[in-house]
This record gives C-alpha cells, sequence and structure tokens, in this order.
C-alpha cells in the first residue's frame, strides 16, 4: 500500500513500488489528462508537479512520490471551478492543435512561471525544450507564456480582432 | 466535441426529416430513419442528414470528419452556419456516426485518384457528390486536406443552404407568402410586410417534410458572416484543463490492458514463445499469440509490459532480414539505371521532345537526391480499446476513417459491418498514420483471445517501429540550358508513384518535360504521411530549380519567377513570400535565404527560410510563408496549419530518418527520432491570399516546402548543396541540445 497525496486528496493504492506515477495515475486514480507519449522522459507529455517542480511521472516510481505533494493538469484549474491563467492563455492564443501533449506543456508553463515570473526567450526555451509538440505550436506556446508573464489581461479569443490577421484579396 | 446519442427518438418530425433526406437519396425512408435514430435525440429535428434543429433553436451540425486538431469540425460548421443564416453562438456540431449514410464518396475519390473535376449535374447538389454511390466505397476518410474543399464546399455550404431554403418555404406556405419576401436572420424567419416572424425550430418539422431544393443558392463571399472570420476553435477548452478524451483515455467495465511486440522484421512471424516467466509475474492475465505478434493481458499497463519483456520470443525468419538501407538504396538506382537503359519506365508527363533538346542543349545539369523512410510519430501512441465476443466486436479509438475501420475490422474479423460498432474519439496526431486499422484489429484478437475487453497500448518504440512509413524514394533530375540559363528540357526519372498524382509536376513554363518513374518495391510497408508524395517531390523538384538558377549566377526568386508567365496565382504567391520574407536585402555572414513554391491539395504555399549557420550549427531563424488556399474559412484556423506544417517539415528535414537495418527498423524512441522542439523552432509569419479560386486544404501543404526552403537557404549560407535528407547526415551540427534537467 502506497500513500499518495495528488491535487490536495490523499489517496491509499495497491501497486507494486517501481510502477510510474504515471500509470497509478491514469488507472489506478483515473487522472487521465497526464499523458503517455514515450516512457522514457523523452516528450514531456506525462509531466506533473512534484513538490511544485515538474517531473516527468513516465520514469518516476510511485514510491518515489509517496508522501509528496502531486499536482496533475487536473489540479491545475478547469472550466468549472476557473482555469489557471495559463490555461486561459492557451484558449485566447488557440495554442492547441491535436492537444495531447498540451497537459504536460502547461504543466511545464506552470512550473516555470511560479519559479521565475517573467522569463526570456532563453529561459523559456530551457524550461520548455523537455516538451514535445508534434503538431508544432511551439511559437504559440512561447507567445502564450509570454502574455501570462506580462501580466495582460487575457480575454478569450476574439473572432473580430481579425486586424492582427493580414488576409490579401483578390 | 460532442458524440451522437444512440438513444434516438423518433418523432413525426424526425420521420418527417427523413423524408426530405430520402429527397436526397434515392430510397425513402429506410436509410434515414437510421440515421435520424443515432443522432438525433428527443425534441431534435433533423431537417438534413447534415443539420438537426432542438425546441430552442440551437443547431447541430453533424460533421463527417474526425477532428487531429486540424480545426476542420469548427471550420466544417462555419461553412453550414453560414448559409443558414445561424448565429455562430447557437450552433454546435457532433461528429457523424460511422454508418455508410455518412461516407463521403468525393473524399475517398479525390483522395485516392487526385483531382477529379466534379461531373456538372452534381455540383451543388446535397446527393451527388456526398451520397449516393458513397455506400459501396465505405469511406469516411479525414486526410488529403479533404474537409473543406470537398465536404465544407460540396457539402456543408449546400445542406446549410438547403435547410435554410427548406425553412423559407415552410413558413412561405404557412404564412401564405412568398419565399423571396421572407428574410433569414440569425436562425429567425421574418416577414416584414405583416410583421410575422419565427424561429427556425417552429417550422423545423414542417421543413421536414419538404422536397429539397436540388442546387440551393450560395452566398457570394461578400455576403459571408461567419466564413471568412477566425472564431474560436470548439474543441480547445477541453484540450487545456485534461479533460478531452482520446481513444487512450477510454475505459469500458472488466477491461484490461495489453501491451505488444510484433516482429521486428517485416513480413516475419511469430515462433515458439517462452511464456513461464511472464506468466507468474503479478496481475498477468493471458499471453496471446497473434501471426506476427505476441501479446500479454494484464490487470494494468505496467504490469502487462513488464510481463512483455520476460518473453523469449523466437521469430520465424521473413528473407527479408538482409534488406537495409543501403541495399533499397542500392536496388532503387539499380532499377532506375536498367530502366533507363531499357526505356522500360512509365510516364507521368511528356511535353515536347526532352530527346532533341538535350542533344542540342549548350549545357546539361544532372543531380540525384534521396529521401530516407518517416514514422509519423503521434504524440498519442497507437491503441485502441476492444470488447469482441466472438459475434460481435465494439472498438474504441481514434480514427482518420471511422467507417472505413468498421468495415476493414469486420472484414479482418470475419464478421458482418453489422456486427461492428466503432466509437471515434479524438486524436491525438493522426498524420495519415490513423486512417490504418492494424492496431484495431490486434486489440480485437487480443479481446477475443483473452475472453474480456482489452485496452491495447503499444509502446513507442513499437510506434515507431511498425509504422506505415512515408517511403524512402531515389529521384533523378537532367535539366538543359538555353543561352541564358533557363531550361529548355526538364527530365525527371523517380522510384514509386502513389498520390497524389500530381505531386511531381511543376508549374515552371519549359517547353520540352518528361516526368516518369519505375515500381521498385521494398518490404517495408508504406502508406499516406502528411503530404503525401507531396513531402518529397517538393524537396526535389524545388531544390533543382534552385540548382539551376545558382548554375547560372541568377537570384533563385527571380529565376522562378521569369517561368511562372503561364501560372498568376503562384508567381503572386512567390512574388508575396518574397515581398515579406525582405528577399534581396543582405543578411550579413554566415546567414543565407532559401525560397521554395509549392501547389499541393490545391492550395499554393511559398516559403522563405532563413538560417544562420556558425560552426557548422544551423540555427533556422525565421520562416515566412504565403498561402493561397482559394479562401480562408477560419483565417487562424489556416495559419496555425501552415505553422504546424512547417515544424512538421522542419522535423523531417533536419533529423527525420527511419533505417533499415537487418530488415528491421533501426530507431525506436525520440532520443534516436528526434523532433524540432522549443529551442529549435523558428518565428514563423502567415500571409493569407483569399484569391477567390477554387477552395483548396490547409492540413498538409505547408509540409512540402519546409525541407527544400530550408536546404536552398543552407545552400545560400555555405555553398553546401543539401540533395539527402535529412540535413543531419551532413558535417552541419543540428544536434539536440539538452533539455533542462528534471528531476525524475
Amino acid at each position: 500500500m502506497i500513500k499518495l497525496t495528488v491535487n490536495g486528496q490523499e489517496h491509499t493504492v495497491d501497486v507494486a513500488a517501481d510502477t510510474p506515477l504515471l500509470w497509478v495515475l491514469r488507472e489506478n486514480l483515473g487522472l487521465t489528462g497526464t499523458k503517455f507519449g514515450c516512457g522514457i522522459a523523452q516528450c514531456g507529455a506525462c509531466t506533473v508537479h512534484m513538490n511544485g517542480s515538474p517531473l516527468r511521472a513516465c520514469v518516476t516510481p510511485v514510491a518515489a512520490a509517496a508522501g509528496a505533494s502531486i499536482t496533475t493538469i487536473e489540479g491545475i484549474g478547469n472550466q468549472q471551478d476557473g482555469l489557471h491563467p495559463v490555461q486561459e492563455a492557451w484558449i485566447a492564443g488557440q495554442v492547441p492543435q491535436c492537444g495531447y501533449c498540451q497537459s504536460g506543456q502547461i504543466m511545464s508553463a506552470v512550473a516555470l512561471l511560479n519559479k521565475n515570473p517573467n522569463p526570456s526567450d532563453d529561459e523559456i526555451n530551457s524550461a520548455m525544450a523537455g516538451n514535445i509538440c508534434r503538431c508544432g505550436m511551439y511559437s504559440r506556446i512561447r507567445e502564450a507564456i509570454k502574455t501570462v508573464a506580462s501580466g495582460a489581461v487575457v480575454r478569450h479569443f476574439d473572432p473580430r480582432a481579425e486586424a492582427a490577421k493580414e488576409v490579401t484579396h483578390g | 466535441m460532442g458524440k451522437w446519442t444512440r438513444r434516438g427518438f423518433i418523432t413525426a418530425g424526425v420521420i418527417g426529416g427523413a423524408a426530405l433526406v430520402i429527397g436526397v437519396g434515392v430510397r425513402p425512408g429506410n436509410r434515414n430513419g437510421k440515421v435520424a435514430s443515432v443522432v438525433t435525440d428527443e425534441g431534435e429535428h433533423l431537417i438534413n442528414i447534415w443539420v438537426k434543429i432542438d425546441e430552442n433553436n440551437k443547431v447541430t451540425a453533424i460533421v463527417p470528419h474526425s477532428e487531429m486538431g486540424q480545426g476542420a469540425q469548427t471550420a466544417l460548421t462555419q461553412m453550414l452556419a453560414d448559409e443558414m443564416d445561424v448565429a455562430w453562438n447557437d450552433v454546435s456540431f457532433i461528429e457523424a456516426p460511422p454508418e455508410d449514410e455518412y461516407a463521403n464518396y468525393k473524399l475517398g475519390k479525390g483522395y485516392l485518384l487526385g483531382p477529379a473535376e466534379i461531373p456538372g449535374p452534381l455540383v451543388g447538389s446535397v446527393d451527388g457528390v456526398l451520397l449516393t454511390v458513397a455506400k459501396a466505397m465505405h469511406l469516411q476518410i479525414t486526410g488529403g486536406s479533404l474537409s473543406i474543399r470537398t465536404t465544407g464546399v460540396y457539402g456543408m455550404r449546400v445542406a446549410g443552404a438547403a435547410a435554410r431554403e427548406m425553412l423559407v418555404q415552410a413558413a412561405a406556405s404557412d404564412w401564405g407568402v412568398a419565399p423571396d419576401t421572407i428574410k433569414t436572420v440569425n436562425g429567425m424567419l421574418i416577414h416584414e410586410a405583416s410583421g410575422k416572424q419565427a424561429t427556425y425550430a417552429s417550422f423545423a418539422a414542417a421543413a421536414g417534410q419538404l422536397e429539397p431544393p436540388y442546387s440551393p443558392t450560395l452566398k457570394t463571399p461578400d455576403q459571408f458572416n461567419i466564413m471568412g472570420k477566425s472564431v474560436a476553435r470548439r474543441d480547445i477548452p477541453a484540450k487545456v484543463d485534461g479533460t478531452a478524451m482520446f481513444g487512450i483515455d477510454v475505459t469500458v467495465p472488466g477491461m484490461k490492458y495489453a501491451a505488444i511486440k510484433a516482429a521486428p522484421v517485416f513480413g516475419a512471424t511469430l515462433g515458439a514463445v517462452d511464456d513461464s516467466a511472464a506468466r507468474n509475474m503479478p496481475g498477468v492475465h493471458s499471453v496471446v499469440r497473434l501471426d506476427d505478434a505476441v501479446a500479454v493481458v494484464a490487470d494494468g499497463y505496467w504490469q502487462a509490459s513488464q510481463a512483455l519483456k520476460a518473453l523469449k520470443i523466437d521469430w520465424q525468419t521473413s528473407g527479408n532480414e538482409i534488406a537495409s538501407s543501403e541495399t533499397i538504396f542500392a536496388q532503387f538506382r539499380k532499377d532506375m539505371d536498367e530502366a533507363a537503359a531499357s526505356g522500360n519506365t512509365k510516364t507521368d508527363v511528356e511535353t515536347g521532345n526532352t530527346s532533341h533538346a538535350f542533344a542540342d542543349a549548350s549545357r546539361v545539369v544532372e543531380v540525384e537526391y534521396t529521401v530516407p523512410y518517416l514514422a509519423h510519430a503521434c504524440m498519442e501512441p497507437m491503441n485502441a480499446v476492444a470488447n469482441h465476443t466472438g459475434k460481435a466486436c465494439e472498438i474504441w479509438t481514434g480514427s482518420q476513417n471511422p467507417l472505413g475501420f468498421r468495415h476493414e475490422i469486420a472484414a479482418a474479423l470475419d464478421l458482418d459491418s453489422a456486427a461492428v460498432t466503432m466509437n471515434n474519439y479524438t486524436m491525438g496526431g493522426g498524420f495519415g498514420r490513423r486512417a490504418t486499422p492494424d492496431t484495431a484489429i490486434q486489440a480485437a484478437r487480443i479481446s477475443q483471445a483473452a475472453g474480456v475487453p482489452v485496452k491495447l497500448i503499444w509502446s513507442r518504440e513499437e510506434d515507431v517501429q511498425h509504422d506505415i512509413y512515408r517511403p524512402a524514394v531515389a529521384s533523378r533530375f537532367r535539366a538543359a540550358l538555353d543561352d541564358y540559363g533557363l531550361p529548355e528540357a526538364w527530365e525527371n526519372l523517380y522510384v514509386d508513384k502513389h498520390e497524389p498524382v500530381e505531386a511531381p509536376h511543376i508549374p515552371y513554363a519549359i517547353a520540352n518535360q518528361k516526368i516518369h518513374f519505375i515500381d521498385s518495391p521494398t518490404h517495408v510497408p508504406f502508406g499516406p504521411w502528411r503530404s503525401v508524395d507531396h513531402s518529397q517531390h517538393g524537396f526535389f523538384t524545388e531544390s533543382f530549380i534552385d540548382e539551376l538558377a545558382w548554375e547560372n549566377n541568377q537570384d533563385p526568386f527571380e529565376y522562378r519567377r521569369q517561368l511562372l508567365s503561364n501560372h498568376p496565382r503562384h508567381r503572386k504567391v512567390l512574388e508575396l513570400v518574397a515581398e515579406k520574407a525582405n528577399w534581396g536585402e543582405p543578411l550579413g555572414a554566415n546567414r543565407g535565404r532559401g525560397i521554395a513554391l509549392q501547389e499541393s491539395f490545391g492550395t499554393i504555399v511559398g516559403e522563405v527560410v532563413e538560417v544562420t549557420v556558425e560552426n557548422n550549427d544551423i540555427r533556422v531563424d525565421r520562416v515566412v510563408v504565403a498561402v493561397d488556399a482559394g479562401y480562408a474559412v477560419s483565417p487562424d484556423g489556416l495559419t496555425a496549419q501552415m505553422e504546424s506544417g512547417v515544424i512538421y517539415g522542419l522535423t523531417a528535414a533536419l533529423y527525420g530518418e527511419i533505417s533499415i537495418d537487418n530488415g528491421a527498423v533501426k530507431q525506436t524512441n525520440f532520443d534516436s527520432y528526434p523532433m524540432v522542439r522549443m529551442d529549435k523552432a523558428p518565428k514563423i509569419e502567415t500571409h493569407i491570399i483569399n484569391s477567390l479560386e477554387p477552395w483548396g486544404g490547409a492540413g498538409e501543404p505547408g509540409v512540402p516546402g519546409t525541407a527544400p526552403a530550408l536546404a536552398n537557404a543552407i545552400y545560400a549560407a555555405t555553398g553546401t548543396r543539401v540533395r539527402h535528407l535529412p540535413i543531419s547526415k551532413y558535417e552541419f551540427n543540428v544536434r539536440m541540445e539538452e533539455s533542462e534537467e528534471v528531476a525524475s
């Protein structure tokens, strides 16, 4: 039996100590927002926070997380109870495409901004380079992080804000 | 994304709706009753099979395409809503169920046969293009960048316009006024002279009983209210809080987990398996043998994958063990040599007289290019949940072709299609990979053998090593140049032609052209990979034209431009991208710009890449894109697809290589099959031209121009010509930087 604290809730799970945290979150706790991408800490899709720091859940034995405070994407914010500013910025910037990597991207971004509220481009690159986005939305991720860092009020995407998009007619 | 409801409720209105749908089809009653039962809920009225209205005047589009982040479901709904004159906030969508009625004939036809003219009588009719012959095709493909340009243009717009006209007709009859005196605004029918007005909902049932207009009047672009606007994609909110349901997230009662290992060598089969250790491991339920793979079923995925590693597996050899990337490319070259000598090639394009032109030429340039196999590497590894009871099979997975999956799975399992239920989910990447049901068929067989519902998840290693790959290709070019350095003759011989047929064609005005190919099959499975044949031919043709420009000390932009006299749309795209990229302005030492132009899937894309090469370290600084897709239904959506295509193309150009060693794929995971990451991602600027020419696709056309524009930029910066991808094979250092240390 292993005791886990996930998103402020305590759980007791009956799994082998070497089971990666990822599979315990997804299969035992039903928290499927954290994704499996590579299994070797190369893609970042499984990123969660342990005591506030980003962690690749696919290579972290569940025993190593016992007693720590784990936060997953479900604990960051949601539509009902309110979104985190990073999530708001992701919607405003229309960041996700397929969306599969985005839980991990958001977890890395939140951890970065908690540690460094105003990161430079290099600092963003370095903090986010562990997260692959196969749809290639890196420039939108970067801009969304900067929007949060700048403290700009995030508006929901406005269809009338067309001016920024230059379209040549004819 | 909403799911269609199975709790069908056939009201009088829906039966009326069904009758209406029959007007578009052939046989009254049966087909549409079936559709109504799966797509409508209580109180909803189907106007035609693509749109329904509820009691609160909320409109739901039924879109026959699946979502993998390309935004097609939102954009298709924009098209229907605009033609129907409903307010954007009152419209939602559901994905069409995998029923034959939602097969997409034109989509399949366009995908398989390349661009084909739609017969005149069928244009603008709801039935002809999308429904009539569709049943025989069993296709519901999301691919070929076709959603907007076929389903959208010929289906959703027409369905929306038809629904609007039917609602007007129903109100006109009831009110005793002429239809053309009724206005439609935001889901309301308004007759100004009498002051009468009503919601669409109040006439939905009556409209459903009318004959549909065969060719409803469509809006002209100046009348668009919703098309042409960058509305927020409806699938995005669920993708920022972890609530979006992908196939890998599905759980069904009693489900076990399966891990699988397939024969490393394509074509090999499973031999003896010693599972004594695995069977004693915790949580293990069963070990299942398939023809070419073995799977372990367990209580959890980790347990299944650990037990899989404990199996001792013998593979039966296939004869393919001697194949390697070296033998494959040697085979291509030998086959091309022999075919060229014997004249035994297949012709793509033959104009003028290339033999004469080469005989008379003052200069001839000859070059060979190659590209390797590529894996799709969707972020969501292949997976499927299956419950196969022997007599019936239910599948839960993400598919680019849910209806095709249903029929292919039925065929593989020797079941009637009616016995297969397919539940489709949003995909964590598709790129062509999720058009093949191999994983779902494996899951079904494992479920049947194990006697339980099973969630099969491929490891990333399995995903990289058992893809349906972008083929490896070799392509040879020869050009005859006139006294001004312009090409008089263009000859291209390449291996293995697939789709689209026009991929190797060029827009340039060259009088004598011979484009031909040979078949040189290998044992490596291949299939559509984002932009399909354009992914290789774009690199080949746009590199070679660039080489000809440099050969003559001419500016690569001006050289192309003067050869585009017959293609004003292409020329305009080329000019816009050059202008926006500050083409011609000096960049400084170690820096270079490269340009490329490629039409694919009805869309013309120009790209300019800027690079810095210092100490053999390549940095891609900036990519400028100009795109003419005819009309941008969602400018931000089109922009996002260009950005995505550029990064996908950059990954392939810089690092992408699946190599074959002893008959098997050498690469295993993202450490050996690397991707462009944030630290290597350039600034990308997209400029859109709405030419109002026939509308093109968006999901793929951003890919083909990236590799040649990058290779051309590297040449401009360094004088080294990249003819064989990936670029990481050259002396340039494009190694991934170590990512920040993350606790683990």
